[in-house]
């Protein structure tokens, strides 16, 4: 099965019920990633990034109205599994996670290493001794000292917190690990320094990311597939060198030039507008209200249509291409 | 608006703003009373800003911006030094003239999301300072916060004066923010990180809406950043913050081209632009972290991550201002 992408992910759609209706968070969604690929999923707030990010984990909040699609690991459909069985051997097994803000969520009175090694603990029954050593590893690998394994979260900056989780999502050495705005809050070097490490660990030990981020120039530190979101939909998905290159949904286009660039002289240029209200999307293109490039085929829902080798467009104006 | 652009002339001879010797140390104490020593959040900040002029201080998380930003407004008392506000020191005034004080200078505050009060709705929010500072007039404040509004293109005002803060998205709660800094027509506008909550489309949006209120009014304006790459279009001048201190200081392009300082020199290398190439490269970061502000290192504070370091020298004598540069300041060893 080693044609097989490591994960593909169809027609992925996750619901919420809300005081006021039905929250469209994600609304069919479909892309795959390959082993020891880097995909970044880009979006503004609220498009829908972390929900994506809780449905690959199935770790589904209460209020949830709707749930489906199809979750291929290594080609084997995953959807019906037992939640007994998506634990045993799905979560944390070969998809981990970092949550957004996970690094706020330390438990406080519980020494950083032990932890880190929980996972370990927990999911694959590991002793303390042999936990610690690997743990050790772990931290070696994300640029902490290993004397830090003794410390409490108040002792370490947010850097050295973000690297611990990080470690915490590596520990049990999975084949994916989805990182939920690991970076946003840090400040630039410390950001460097972090997208370093995971760039060496991919080289080590072969993982695949998914970074999920509206920081667009520091996504482009390790991406290698961008997967655009807007309003719960995937709206371009192509290699990291024909996004950044040439965006080619409208969306993608406005976006790429409101990010402001250090040796660039023209003033970065904002989208108007806001992204619809994700209770009552519209039925044509999400993007519409806010595209200059609208015209009467945009009343309905566009499909997704492939352009190029690997890229797929959600947008009416690339029907020249075959549909997906 | 008319207001501020009176006072400028006014005082358009000499800086409208002036930091000297400027000291804040907050008192660290264990189990509520053991003195443990001081944070020296800010520790020795020199500078001027001219009427009309807008200004970024940039630097790593903990470097003392907030608390610098904090002091200026006179919400923390200076350990040591002053703060010169159209020619008075802060320290002299007394509270009628501290409250004035507080009237012309505006602060947009870091967290859009902490910075509202949620139970308060946007007409509410702005009427309040309104009220503090006297405007007993309801028709009156009730016009001055439509004006705030549309300045912040929040408009027609009348969709968003009953709407309270969690109906509002980020950016719509920080233009409120902004409306709210400006309803007393302020001289100066002095704002800590207004944009890095925000996404890159927005935050473009609200630094330019800064912006031109900023030149149409003629108001002086302060932000605090730790996004280099946005400065060069929101701001003349441009101060390094490290560990308490300016470490550099030049217009803009001049800072951007040639940096001089090498901890500058790591931040602009350390940025990114969205580069597919990057993927396939390392990035150069200095090692280690910023120091601890509780006992800072001797010499230069930057010389245990300095790979320039001149033994001897930068890791026991304090390094003060030098001028390499026609207009461009740095306080490094390197240009003795
Ligand atoms: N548990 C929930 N119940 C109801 N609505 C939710 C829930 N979680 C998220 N939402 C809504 O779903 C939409 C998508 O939220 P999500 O957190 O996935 O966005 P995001 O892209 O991660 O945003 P951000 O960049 O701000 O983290 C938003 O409108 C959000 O308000
Ligand atoms: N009221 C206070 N009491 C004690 N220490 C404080 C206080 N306010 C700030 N500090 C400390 O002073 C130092 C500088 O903090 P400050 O908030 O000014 O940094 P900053 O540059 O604004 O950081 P950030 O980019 O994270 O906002 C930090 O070590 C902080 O913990
Ligand atoms: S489908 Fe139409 S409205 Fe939507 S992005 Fe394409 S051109 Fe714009
Ligand atoms: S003074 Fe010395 S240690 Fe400090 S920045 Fe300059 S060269 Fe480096
Ligand atoms: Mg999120
Ligand atoms: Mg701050």
């Amino acid at each position: 099965m080693a044609s097989e992408p490591l994960l593909r992910v169809e027609d992925l759609r996750l619901h919420y019920r809300s005081g006021n209706g039905v929250v469209r968070a994600l609304d069919g969604v479909s892309f795959d990633i390959r082993r020891n690929e880097a995909l970044v999923v880009l979006g503004e707030s609220g498009c829908g990034k972390s929900t994506l990010a809780k449905a690959l984990m199935r770790l589904l909040p209460r209020n949830v109205q709707h749930f489906s699609g199809n979750l291929l690991v290594d080609g084997v459909e995953t959807m019906g599994f037992s939640e007994e069985r998506f634990r045993r051997e799905v979560r944390w097994v070969r998809i981990s996670m970092v949550m957004q803000a996970a690094m706020n969520a330390l438990n406080p009175v519980i020494r950083v290493g032990e932890q880190v090694a929980e996972p370990l603990r927990v999911h694959r029954g590991w002793s303390a001794r042999q936990a610690r050593e690997r743990t050790a590893e772990v931290f070696g690998l994300v640029g902490i000292s290993a004397d830090f394994l003794q410390r409490y979260p108040f002792e370490l900056s947010g850097g050295m917190r973000q690297r611990a989780v990080l470690a915490m999502a590596l520990v049990t050495e999975p084949d994916l690990v989805i990182m939920d705005e690991p970076t946003s809050a840090l400040d630039v070097l410390t950001q460097a320094s972090i997208m370093n490490a995971l760039k060496r660990i991919k080289q080590e030990l072969g993982t695949s990311f998914i970074l999920i981020t509206h920081d667009i120039s520091t996504s482009s530190e390790i991406a290698e597939r961008v997967a655009l979101m807007y309003a719960g939909q995937l709206v371009e998905f192509a290699d990291a060198k024909d996004f950044f290159g040439e965006p080619a949904h409208p969306y993608s286009k406005l976006l790429m030039a409101s990010v402001p660039r250090l040796h660039q002289e023209e003033t970065p240029v904002h989208i108007p507008g806001q992204p619809p209200n994700l209770l009552d999307p519209p039925e044509g293109c999400r993007f519409a209200e806010r595209c200059p490039s609208r015209f009467d085929r945009c009343d309905r829902d566009p499909e997704t249509f492939r352009i190029g080798n690997r890229r797929t467009v959600r947008c009416w104006l690339h029907a020249a291409g075959s549909r997906v | 608006m008319s207001a501020p652009a009176r006072d400028i002339r006014r005082s358009a001879a000499g800086p409208v703003l002036s930091a000297r010797d400027l000291h804040t140390w907050f008192e660290l104490r264990q189990w509520g009373f053991l003195r443990v020593g001081s944070v020296r959040a800010v520790d020795g900040v020199n500078f001027e800003l001219q009427a009309g002029e807008a200004v970024a201080f940039v630097g790593e998380s903990g470097c003392g911006k907030s608390s610098l930003a904090r002091t200026l407004l006179g919400l923390h008392q200076p350990t040591r030094g002053e703060v010169i506000f159209e020619g008075r020191s802060l320290g002299t005034l007394d509270a009628r003239e501290r409250k004035t004080y507080l009237a012309r200078v505006g602060f947009v505050q870091q967290d859009p999301y902490g910075a509202l009060p949620p139970f308060m709705d946007v007409r509410r929010i702005l009427h309040e300072p309104l009220i503090v500072h006297g405007v007993r007039n309801r028709a009156e404040r009730e016009k001055r916060a439509r004006e705030a509004l549309e300045e912040v293109r929040l408009s027609p005002p009348d969709d968003f004066l009953s709407k309270f803060p969690h109906m509002l998205s980020g950016g719509q709660q920080q233009r409120v923010v902004i409306a709210r800094a400006l309803i007393l027509r302020p001289a100066m506008i002095i704002a800590d990180e207004p944009v890095s909550m925000l996404d890159a489309s927005v935050r473009v949006e609200i630094l330019q809406l800064l912006r031109s209120i900023q030149t149409n009014h003629g108001l002086t304006l302060a932000f605090i950043t730790h996004d280099l790459s946005t400065v060069r279009h929101f701001a003349e001048r441009i101060f390094v913050m490290y560990a308490g201190r300016i470490v550099e200081q030049a217009p803009v392009n001049e800072l951007l081209n040639h940096p001089q300082h090498p901890y500058t020199q790591a931040l602009l290398g350390a940025i990114s632009d969205p580069d597919p190439d990057n993927a396939l490269q390392m990035r150069e970061v200095p090692p280690g972290e910023p120091p601890s502000l509780l006992k800072p290192p001797a010499g230069c504070r930057f010389h245990p991550r300095c790979n320039r370091m001149i033994p001897g020298t930068c890791d026991q004598e304090d390094p003060p201002e030098f001028e390499p540069r026609n207009g461009h300041h740095t306080a490094c060893w390197l240009y003795r």
